[in-house]
């Protein structure tokens, strides 16, 4: 075991660790407990805000996977990773002030919260928590292989062993201290990744001789790795744009990334944490990315996409400096399923349970059943990523693509469009998920696009058409009030 | 409606406006300039110029443009209901 690598790591496994339990006491003192375990009782700062929304976005891909892929195509792939800089201020600009006022309003704390108030619909209320529990599990799996497999590479510990470490620094933190916790360790792991972001671009170009040097080299070696088109030219223009709608704009569909929405303190937050947030945003994929392609120089012939990153902190960094930087896509993994988990648990207490099935349940037996139910889903997660079926990987697949096309107009239009009714968000809802689906299996990448637009024309298209339609339902009270 | 509303939705389009322009730009460096044969590439620090002006320059200048839109454009609105239990709150705080 590298002991240089792996103190650093498990320093910062035991300070969230440490952290997770020091908020915990804050929630239980706290009043309104499911403001405060699910939303930190609407108090985010921009700063916190900024980092707990780039952490929750920079998932293990961002890290590991992408750099990755851009070891293997060259430039091209960065250029593809930079349509990520508008989610810095594109969500927080649409969803904007109005999505904040509105929740305050109706005191919503989950999405579906704001759902079920502006639609008034109980199938918009269980398609979209269906669609989130079923699609969220899948991803939440698939990050945790990814925890696991690391701290694995790092340790040399057994698989098992190493995704039992992970999930129960995980689960410790978020059972005890709810999104609170979520967010001052999101925080922490959002400077973790900058830090991180910053010192291995540095030590890579400094190892592969100066960026000229290392340029001229990628040029010799194959011209199309320093080409928009991708080394092997896979990379076309429409290709690469469509990708404004899957990692982009779409990403304004996402609950996990539309929840935090809710939860800025005042609109000055929300100003800051624009700029703070696009800014870091854009500095981590465009530094972890352009580190991939460097990395080809420096450490030629890695087979395995997902080895580039690990091997390259070993070569170019000093042992604990690299463990350092290693800590970063794992803070980004956790930091990612953590969110995920307390949507998905959120969904099933608030959004079917209080809603559909006990109404009238006590505060205290909400509290034991959050807490409950975040630890089951966490050890089901635990159990499925020690040997993922192959329904969750691929379920998983769909889960983001899927999420942006059922959700984003019902969200948006909602939000934005009096007219849109339930009976366009729910067909918007299956719509989206469905076509996703279907496209991915049997047509993807049409017209080469990528699956995620067409999907998210279509349930456009359902929206308008079957609102327009049944214009003579009743329409949701909050439009009658005046609220959208 | 809402006053608040309206400002909301103005800034709502100025973030979609923001997003296009920031396309553009992404699109006509990458494409105009790193469309032609790689030898015929300039370079700037090193970096193909495509690559610079779409990718490096693209981002500071996104969040320069960001940060000019927030500051000057983007109005403070309180998000409570009543004012006075938010000063209430404030005072608290």
């Amino acid at each position: 075991m590298n002991w240089e690598v792996v103190i650093p790591l498990l320093a910062f496994l035991i300070g969230m660790f440490v952290v997770g339990i020091y908020t915990s006491r804050q929630v239980q003192s706290g009043s309104g407990f499911l403001q405060d375990y699910f939303l930190g009782g609407r108090h985010l700062g921009g700063f916190v805000l900024a980092l707990t929304m780039v952490a929750t976005y920079g998932s293990a891909s961002s890290f590991i996977g992408g750099p990755g892929i851009a070891y293997k195509l060259g430039l091209g792939w960065v250029l593809l990773a930079m349509a990520q800089l508008v989610t810095g201020y594109f969500t927080l600009a649409v969803l904007g002030k109005k999505f904040a006022i509105v929740a305050r309003k109706i005191d919503a704390v989950t999405l579906i919260d704001f759902l079920k108030a502006r639609y008034e619909n109980k199938w918009v209320v269980i398609f979209s928590a269906a669609s989130i529990s079923i699609f969220l599990f899948s991803a939440t799996a698939a990050q945790w292989v990814g925890g696991g497999r690391l701290i694995e590479s790092f340790t040399g510990v057994s698989y098992p062993v190493a995704l039992l470490i992970f999930s129960f620094s995980v689960l410790v933190y978020v059972i005890a201290g709810g999104f609170r916790a979520v967010v001052i360790t999101d925080t922490l792991m959002g400077i973790v990744m900058f830090i991180g972001t910053l010192v291995i671009l540095a030590g890579t170009i400094i190892a592969g001789g100066g960026v000229p040097h290392i340029i001229s080299t990628l040029a010799a070696e194959n011209p199309n790795l320093i080409s928009p088109y991708g080394a092997d030219k896979s990379l076309t223009p429409m290709y690469v744009s469509s990708f404004w709608l899957l990692v982009g704009v779409g990403v304004v569909g996402l609950p996990q990334i539309s929840v935090r929405a809710m939860s800025y303190r005042n609109s000055k937050a929300m100003h800051q944490a624009m700029i703070i947030g696009t800014f870091v945003v854009g500095f981590i994929m465009l530094g972890m990315h352009l580190t991939g392609v460097f990395a080809r120089v420096v450490i030629p012939g890695v087979d395995i996409g997902d080895k580039v990153m690990p091997m390259l902190a070993l070569k170019v960094l000093p042992g604990w400096l690299a463990g350092i930087v290693l800590a970063a896509p794992l803070a980004a993994v956790m930091s990612t399923v953590n969110a995920i988990l307390l949507i998905v648990s959120s969904s099933i207490v608030k959004d079917i349970f209080i809603n559909y099935i006990k109404p009238e349940a006590s505060q205290q037996s909400i509290k034991r059943l959050s807490f409950s139910v975040t630890a089951i889903i966490g050890i089901l997660v635990f159990i499925m990523a020690l040997n993922p079926p192959d329904l969750l990987i691929w379920l998983n697949l769909f889960s983001f693509g899927g999420l942006e096309a059922a959700f984003i107009w019902p969200v948006v239009l909602g939000l934005y469009w009096r007219r849109g009714n339930a009976a366009g968000a729910v067909g918007s809802i299956v719509t989206g998920v469905l076509s996703y689906i279907l496209l991915d299996t049997f047509a993807p990448n049409m017209w080469g696009m990528h699956t995620v637009v067409l999907p998210v024309v279509l349930s456009l298209a359902a929206y308008i058409l079957l609102s327009l339609v049944s214009k003579n339902s009743p329409q949701s009270s909050l439009v009658k009030q005046g609220i959208i | 409606m809402d006053p608040r509303f309206k400002i909301s939705n103005r800034e709502a389009l100025m973030g979609i406006g923001l997003a296009v322009l920031n396309f553009i730009w992404w699109y006509a460096f990458a494409y105009g300039l790193g469309g032609k044969p790689v030898r015929e590439y300039h370079y700037i620090w090193g970096l193909p110029a495509w690559f610079f002006y779409s990718c490096v320059a693209g981002f500071f200048v996104f969040s320069i443009l960001v940060y000019i839109m927030v500051k000057f454009f983007f109005k403070d609105v309180p998000f409570e209901d009543e004012p006075e239990r938010q000063n209430l709150k404030e005072e608290q705080r």
